[in-house]
């Protein structure tokens, strides 16, 4: 593989990870500033609570980001194949949440978090074996 | 907020486990009988919602991201995404006796560190307390 083949390939899986990263930050965000779900569902029913939810531009720009996540995902598989791709990114995307939450959404991502990241990200390269 | 979750809020989570996993499967059985779909053929992609395989895989990803989004307007997106990732289990279960396919000890080896991640924080709290507000009005991007 060529240099320039080989940073295509990365930049192509770290745009997949990045923009999957963006989009479950922006729809966790956007969940959190709405409130519990289940009693917007209690107060105003089913329309009311998917009425809520669609009306939050967080929520449409993180479904955004995942629709590019996704075209991204069918273009870098066009071009690298999937035992690298899926796995690269999915582990990436893990640990990108990880950093993303601690810094965006303000969680508190204590050891046992960190672990649960590198555990599931070294379980999910194990899985594409 | 919210540290431990109640019965409902566990069965949602469990819902978020398996309708992706279950209908991952249930869109690939049915791709499988609809066929491979090139690019010159795109029409088959139509073709392919007729299937019932797929309008159920489709089903179960609706209700996965239905219970994704519930289950983030009450827990941290660090608690619930290594949940999602046990669906991964899931999956390697429906191969391994529903489809038959072979599991090798590298991918057993997965499942169990993907077992023990999920077991890192299902016993931590579900969501993280903001002294400075003690309802759900967060601005994460602030």
């Amino acid at each position: 593989m060529t240099a320039t083949s080989l940073f295509e390939t990365w930049a192509t899986i770290l745009t997949v990870a990045g923009t999957a990263v963006a989009g479950d930050v922006l729809t966790a965000g956007a969940m959190r500033s709405l409130g519990d779900l289940d009693h917007i569902r209690a107060r105003s029913g089913m329309i009311g609570a998917i009425r809520a939810v669609t009306g939050s531009p967080m929520f449409l720009l993180g479904v955004c980001s995942m629709a590019a996540s996704f075209f991204s995902l069918l273009f870098t598989l066009s071009n690298v194949d999937l035992s690298l791709a899926a796995p690269a990114s999915a582990s990436l995307t893990f640990i990108g949440n990880a950093f993303a939450a601690k810094l965006f959404l303000k969680e508190r991502v204590d050891s046992r978090r960190w672990m649960a990241a590198i555990f599931v990200c070294a379980g999910v390269v194990l899985l594409a074996h | 907020m919210k540290h431990h979750l109640n019965p409902q809020q566990w069965l949602i989570l469990l819902a978020v486990m398996l309708t992706a996993s279950i209908g991952d499967s249930l869109l690939a059985y049915g791709m499988a009988q609809v066929g491979p779909v090139s690019t010159a053929h795109l029409g088959l992609l139509l073709h392919a919602l007729s299937n019932l395989w797929v309008i159920l895989g489709i089903l179960c990803l609706l209700g996965f991201f239905a219970s994704y989004l519930t289950a983030l307007s009450w827990a941290d997106l660090t608690f619930v995404l290594p949940s999602t990732a046990f669906g991964y289990v899931v999956v390697a279960f429906i191969s391994r006796f529903w489809l038959h396919e072979h599991i090798s000890p590298y991918r057993w080896l997965g499942i169990l560190l993907i077992v023990c991640g999920v077991g890192f924080v299902a016993n931590g709290p579900a969501r993280t307390e903001h002294a400075t507000h003690p309802g759900v009005e967060v601005d994460p991007l602030a």
